[in-house]
């Protein structure tokens, strides 16, 4: 059997002992009590926020709610002397330019992620996708100043008249009327660009999680790239697509400082793309330091609240997509 | 039998004649007794009312195939099977006679006092090579040792896991610097640095290649003596190599426990036997 | 057994492959333009008019020379820092406790409402802390403005927090249990510093991301044409200036606003682009 003690030479004996304290029966659980306690009331705040939130807003807007009930959002008398306020114009403005917006941005994000994603040299990959997501870097006040100096002029002086004349639609309802520059068609073109690398990076990252299995069945059946690509990998990917656009749909509704430096700021519901308008945060950011009276501060909370119903709604949605496709994939 | 011939490990133990105790060998103190031990991961019952003893001052193994429990057993020990969320034990470990299970032990009291050392090496990533070895002292209750102590503390730790010799220029550097074996004795260092009295390894070899495992071996087989050693191993080999007794567990049971030399040549269970001759597991 | 004959022949279905590859290709390009525009834009109006004044001088009346944004720039740095005084410790304390109770129904929920107060505008955002905070007491704060910079701060460094820290790996969370750590020491000491690295970076792409906000600041920061170093007091921000100069009828603002934003823009990107490098170092060197 081994002995013990073969060793020649001692193991080294250090002088120290380490000095324990007696076994303290509860300090350790305090410490960790107190720990527990403290990040559950951090995390516990949010939630308290979000209430908080909510319960200010509705406070704020209350007074204009009650006095106007569902004519608020119908009606688009806004008449700060006289006291009537009708939010129809900006949630009318906020819809049409958010929808807009996605019928742009949507087909040129899914067409660049697909080009990431399938078509793309490696070494183009990474600094490409690098570019469109730094779109989404951007202020909102910086895409107003370039909206302002830049894109409004722009299609005042080209495109409006391009399309109204050149391309005769000028006797649609759509593009018809004079060309001062702000306009629906303006905001709904700086919308399109902020959303735009939203969607990209979302599809990007389901296009991504198809598994290569899909992509090879198709092609061993003949099918050609793109073939592959509609008949395949989108529909796999599908519902992940939507919940990015409809994420990039939140995003829109809420934008306010690009949208009111382009957009006119006229309380007026019109069909044409090249009027000015109002969107639900534009109208708030551009009256609330000239509010003077109470109830004129009361309309522009009962706006922000509607805003806020809306974009939670709108989330909500995208979210539980999102959690759908996520479930999915792990069946 | 004293030898001075070269220790026999890259040999198989082959033991030519049973070992019988001597009537004189006084019988050893069981410093840590497992008496009557489950463990339960939720409704699953792991180690099913095992008893088994220690011996202070010697190297015990626990073998047996995978999901036999012996880890859950050794993690029991130094009571950190119920650190896991579900996880709970019944029944008494005994550690110098008192059961560690007892109502008025604090679980941090008793993990301070039983080393553990994983199956993957675990260094800080954030702490240097000699804030590693002394990791031990951060934790409450330790009276912190001064700048010329913990040098001290560092470079005996360091010695007994023989990893001296190749960090002792550069024990600021990170941790992470060292290699997967260095890595493993670094964590042993850590261990032994506060000292304790007992040491459970749960398959420290595992994730080694043969020479770190080799040298971690070198170094359990050196400790004992000082401390008293439970490893747990899925390599008979190493049992065998190191162990002063082994303990054979299967399902949850213990099967048997014997001197490692009398288990591995006449096993008195079947299951035992059909084990070590690899007819399954 | 006879082959189906395909609706259109290869060649005109190569064809419609080749062309829709061509037209991403052309969306992935005007996906990338508007960057390369307007930064292209912003340098050549800005930098002209980036000068020494532009940093230290304090905005001029209409008609006089040499007006500049410092007090913009140090009241955006204040909110910033009143922002991530608040932020950072619920962010990282929310993000904490989310990782470590991950299966727990009070978890989930508190990690959906994350996500939904990520999601809301901006302005209603500063509306909120306008009835909450300036209504009360009738005046503008830079307090307020970064309590609502704040409440934008805490979903984004909460989400990075709970990321970077379900990445350290379990097994060094039971060494230090094993060596006789309390919980709480295992989580401060071990687990968080591990992860500190990764935090950091997520603590700076959102303030990156809050730098650049305007809305919620309109309600509660107001803005300020004087220098004012005051918690309760009206504060200049950055974005703020460049708004109401952009707006304005003065071209000499016009171009202040053009230099701002070439900052602001400046600012932002400096700040996200230390975040990814310092990402990838991280997980690129194996020893420090």
């Amino acid at each position: 059997m081994f002995e013990r003690g073969w060793r020649t030479d001692p193991p080294p004996s250090s002088s120290i002992r380490p000095a324990l304290a007696s076994p303290s029966l509860h300090g350790a659980s305090i410490g960790d009590r107190v720990y527990r306690i403290a990040t559950a009331a951090f995390a516990l705040s949010i939630p308290l926020l979000l209430v908080l939130l909510g319960i200010e807003v509705a406070v704020a807007a209350w007074p204009a709610l009650k006095q106007f009930h569902l004519s608020f959002l119908t009606s688009s008398e806004w008449d700060a002397v006289g006291g009537r306020f009708g939010a129809a114009p900006a949630i009318y403005g906020t819809i049409v330019s958010s929808l807009l917006a996605l019928v742009i941005a949507t087909p040129l994000a899914v067409g660049a992620a697909i080009f990431l994603s399938e078509f793309a040299p490696v070494w183009l990959r990474q600094p490409v996708a690098f570019l469109v997501d730094l779109l989404a870097a951007i202020p909102s006040v910086v895409y107003g100043l370039w909206g302002i100096f830049v894109l409004v002029p722009l299609l005042r002086e080209q495109v409006m008249p391009f399309l109204a004349d050149r391309l005769h639609l000028g006797g649609t309802p759509f593009f018809s009327g004079p060309a001062y520059g702000p306009s629906m068609l303006a905001a709904s073109l700086i919308l399109a660009i902020m959303v735009l690398p939203y969607i990209s990076s979302v599809t990007r990252e389901v296009l991504m999680a198809v598994p290569r299995s899909q992509r090879e069945a198709a092609l061993a059946l003949g099918a050609t790239r793109w073939e592959m690509i509609w008949g395949a990998v989108l529909p796999y990917a599908s519902s992940g697509v939507v919940g990015g656009v409809i994420l990039g749909l939140g995003r829109a509704l809420g934008e306010t400082m690009a949208v009111t430096m382009v957009i006119g700021n006229r309380h007026e519901i019109s069909a044409s793309l090249f009027a000015p308008g109002y969107t639900m945060a534009s109208l708030i950011a551009n009256e609330f330091s000239e509010a003077t009276n109470d109830l004129h501060l009361s309309a522009l909370m009962a706006v922000g609240a509607v805003l806020l119903a809306i974009t939670l709604l709108v989330n909500i949605v995208a979210r539980w997509l999102v959690w759908r496709v996520q479930r999915q994939e792990r069946a | 039998m004293a030898t001075t011939e070269p220790r026999p490990f890259a040999t198989i133990v082959a033991r030519s004649a049973p070992d019988a105790p001597t009537p004189d060998a006084p019988t050893p103190i069981a410093l840590v007794a497992a008496r009557g031990l489950d463990a339960y991961f939720g409704a699953h019952r792991a180690v099913r009312d095992v008893s088994l003893d220690f011996a202070e001052g010697q190297v015990t193994a626990i073998i047996g195939p995978s999901g036999c429990g012996k880890s859950t057993l050794l993690r029991s020990l130094n009571r950190m099977h119920e650190t896991v969320a579900g996880a709970r034990v019944e029944g008494e470990v005994l550690f110098d006679g008192k059961d560690i299970y007892a109502r008025d032990v604090n679980p941090i009291a008793v993990r301070r006092r039983i080393g553990m050392v994983f199956q993957r090496p675990t260094p800080f990533p954030t702490m240097s090579i000699r804030e590693n070895v002394i990791a031990g002292f951060r934790a409450a209750g330790f009276a912190a040792p001064s700048r010329a102590e913990q040098r001290e503390i560092a470079e005996s730790a360091l010695r007994r896991a023989a990893l001296w010799d190749e960090v002792k220029d550069r024990l600021n550097d990170s941790a992470t610097a060292l290699s997967g074996g260095q890595q493993q004795r670094l964590c042993i260092a850590r261990a032994l640095a506060t000292q304790p009295r007992v040491l459970l390894l749960d398959e420290p070899t595992a994730s080694l290649d043969p020479i770190s495992s080799q040298r971690v071996e070198e170094l359990v087989y050196e400790l004992r003596g000082d401390m008293t050693i439970v490893i747990v191993t899925h390599n008979m080999q190493q049992a065998a190599r190191v162990s002063d007794r082994t303990a054979f567990m299967l399902m949850g049971e213990l099967v048997e426990a014997a001197p490692t030399s009398r288990l591995f040549t006449s096993p008195s269970d079947p299951r035992t036997e059909a084990y070590i001759t690899g007819r399954f597991g | 057994m006879t082959a189906r004959v395909p609706r259109r022949s290869i060649r005109a279905r190569r064809a419609l492959s080749a062309s829709m590859v061509a037209l991403t290709v052309v969306a992935a390009l005007l996906a990338t333009l508007p960057l390369v525009f307007i930064l292209a834009l912003l340098l050549k109006q800005g930098a002209g008019a980036l000068s020494w004044s532009f940093f230290s001088a304090m905005p001029k009346p209409v008609g006089e020379t040499g007006g500049g944004m410092a007090n913009a720039l140090a009241g955006t740095l204040m909110l910033l820092a009143i922002a991530s005084a608040i932020g950072l410790p619920v962010g990282i304390g929310a993000g904490m406790y989310l990782a470590e109770h991950r299966g727990r129904p009070l978890a989930s929920l508190v990690r959906f409402l994350s996500d939904v107060l990520n999601g809301l505008p901006s302005i209603v955002v500063g509306i909120f802390a306008w009835q909450f905070l300036v209504r009360p007491v009738k005046h503008f704060s830079a307090l307020a403005g970064g309590i609502a910079l704040a409440v934008m701060m805490i979903p984004l460094v909460s989400r990075a927090t709970e990321e970077m820290i379900r990445l350290v790996p379990d097994a060094l969370r039971e060494a230090a249990l094993a060596l006789g750590y309390t919980r709480w020491r295992t989580s401060l000491t071990v687990v968080l510093r591990t992860a500190l690295p990764g935090i950091v970076t997520g603590a700076l792409v959102a303030v990156a991301r809050i730098a650049g906000e305007t809305a919620p600041l309109l309600f509660t920061a107001f803005g300020n044409q004087f220098w004012s170093t005051s918690l309760t007091q009206p504060v200049s921000a950055l974005p703020l200036q460049i708004f109401t100069y952009a707006i304005s009828p003065y071209d000499e603002w016009h171009t202040l606003a053009w230099a701002g934003a070439l900052v602001l823009l400046a600012l932002v990107l400096v700040i996200s682009l230390v975040a990814r490098v310092a990402t990838r170092a991280r997980f690129g060197h194996g020893h420090d």
